[in-house]
């Protein structure tokens, strides 16, 4: 495929989701309103009343039925997307299961925002990172470019492994602030996603099909070992599918970006907006002769440990960023790194920080303390706090 | 248990999905039951209400009056005996016909 034309437009990182979607021109999305993620839907709403798409927008009652009316869908033969953060995810979540059990290739934009309670409307990753054993493809996106160009990636990973996908992006920092976006050409787009292709669907009356049948101890092993099998071939899909985008983008679709890694002393690793600030501090101590980079997983689900644990293979030091807890337990990112490292002969150095909590602001400043602490050889066993007031 | 040793992950169609019709025929329901509608047939009026309550379609017609209850598929829920007009539909303990 050759190069795609494209215009350069500033979007937010809501408004580059929903250009995705009015491209990829879903049969159907059914979405409730909830801050942050409300521009997606409220941008795409727009679309849908002046009639720049086909979708058939359900104005759900809630996001429990946003999903559902989203499996109906994806179930009857339809694409089906739909946007949401935190109370909203957590209240799709019976039916997330439902989506990627039954393999329904549903697309969600999910804007990352703390979970209630106390009730906080800013970004931390707790809400996806809550579903991450749910069956979904899970991709981190560091900004609208990112956002845009993964939307657009996940719908046909998607179609072509059976699973669900949800494409994050940091609430209020990416969502709602403006950044030049490319915009590739919509027939180049559109010639890219293709059709999706059915073998069954509900309501072919000539090859009638059940879905979502009561399975139980003779068969439920194998359908959900068959899953798991499906995340093995969504990691392979990933790379290839990404493959074909990148000829029409010229932007690259990698499991981790690697960000001035090779001769780097101390890494730190970072998902979503928290990496772009990463890497300029990065450049800023690179000046200084300092040996610093960056692996930023862009694939959390299925998660590339091979990858990781062979990038990390010469660091001496490496800081692993969460923006979320699990609490009474290693925080979700650090967990993985660590299973990444195991198999290495020789393992860096590893500390976890937690930082963001609640939106709570990183600095440059704050990580450019991270790399010197790490260089300093200062590594625990216990989880750091970045700008938390502890005592 | 109704799995075959054929069905592996790979040859089951994905989801669960089914793929035969009609195929809940062969699960017999009527195995759950603790209590089976037992009908005293001097007193039965062929009202058809418990035709239409039954939630399993069980209760079946013969000749335009109310037929033989199918027991492969009646749970034993005792709609049909609730609703009966003459109550002439008494549910009786499973246990009572396995002792005979």
């Amino acid at each position: 495929m050759a190069k795609a034309r494209f215009k350069e437009v500033p979007f937010t990182g809501a408004e580059a989701a929903a250009e995705a979607m009015r491209q990829i021109n879903p049969d159907v999305v059914p979405v409730y309103p909830i801050t942050p993620q409300t521009p997606i839907a409220q941008k795409f709403a727009q679309f849908v009343a002046d009639g720049i798409v086909d979708s058939e927008m359900i104005r759900v009652e809630s996001e429990h039925s946003a999903m559902s009316a989203a499996v109906g869908a994806s179930a009857a033969g339809a694409r089906a997307m739909t946007a949401t953060s935190s109370a909203g995810l957590a209240l799709m979540w019976e039916i997330l299961g439902v989506a990627s059990g039954s393999r329904f290739p549903i697309v969600m934009n999910v804007v990352n925002r703390a979970l209630s309670a106390p009730i906080n409307i800013h970004c931390d990753h707790a809400d996806s990172m809550g579903t991450r054993d749910h069956s979904w493809i899970q991709i981190y996106c560091e900004n609208a470019q990112e956002a845009y160009d993964n939307c657009i990636l996940a719908l046909k990973i998607a179609e072509s492994v059976d699973l669900p996908v949800m494409i994050m992006q940091d609430g209020f920092i990416t969502s709602h602030s403006v950044q030049n976006v490319r915009i590739y050409e919509d027939k180049a787009v559109k010639k890219f996603i293709g059709k999706r292709k059915l073998d069954k669907w509900l309501l072919n009356i000539d090859d009638p099909v059940t879905f979502g049948p009561l399975q139980l101890q003779d068969y439920n092993f194998e359908t959900k070992y068959q899953q798991e099998i499906a995340m093995d071939d969504a990691k392979k899909a990933y790379l290839k599918i990404g493959k074909e985008l990148s000829s029409l983008t010229g932007n690259r679709y990698p499991y981790i970006e690697e960000y001035r890694l090779k001769d780097a002393d101390a890494v730190i690793i970072a998902m979503s907006s928290t990496a772009g600030t990463t890497k300029a501090v990065i450049d800023m101590m690179r000046k200084q002769g300092i040996k610093v980079g960056l692996v930023k997983p862009v694939l959390f689900r299925p998660f590339p440990y091979k990858e990781i644990g062979k990038a990390l293979a010469n660091a001496k030091y490496v800081a692993v960023l969460d923006r979320s807890f699990s609490f009474g337990a290693n925080s979700p990112v650090y967990g993985e790194i660590m299973n990444s490292l195991y198999p290495l002969a020789r393992k860096p150095g590893l500390q976890s920080y937690v930082f963001g909590i609640g939106g709570r602001d990183i600095t440059e400043k704050d990580i450019e303390n991270v790399f010197h602490d790490m260089l300093a050889g200062k590594i625990t066993d216990k989880k750091k706090y970045i700008s938390l007031r502890e005592s | 248990m109704i799995s075959k040793k054929k069905d592996t992950a790979k040859k089951i169609p994905i989801g669960g999905m089914i793929t035969e019709a009609g195929s809940s025929a062969r699960f017999r329901t009527g195995s759950w039951k603790s209590k089976r509608p037992v009908i005293d047939e001097s007193r039965c009026i062929h009202c058809m209400a418990c035709v239409q309550f039954c939630p399993e379609n069980c209760i079946l017609i013969k000749n335009g009056k109310r037929g033989d209850i199918d027991l492969d598929y009646c749970k034993g829920c005792g709609i049909c005996a609730n609703q009966c007009p003459v109550k002439c539909i008494d549910m009786i303990q499973e246990s009572k016909f396995e002792e005979k």
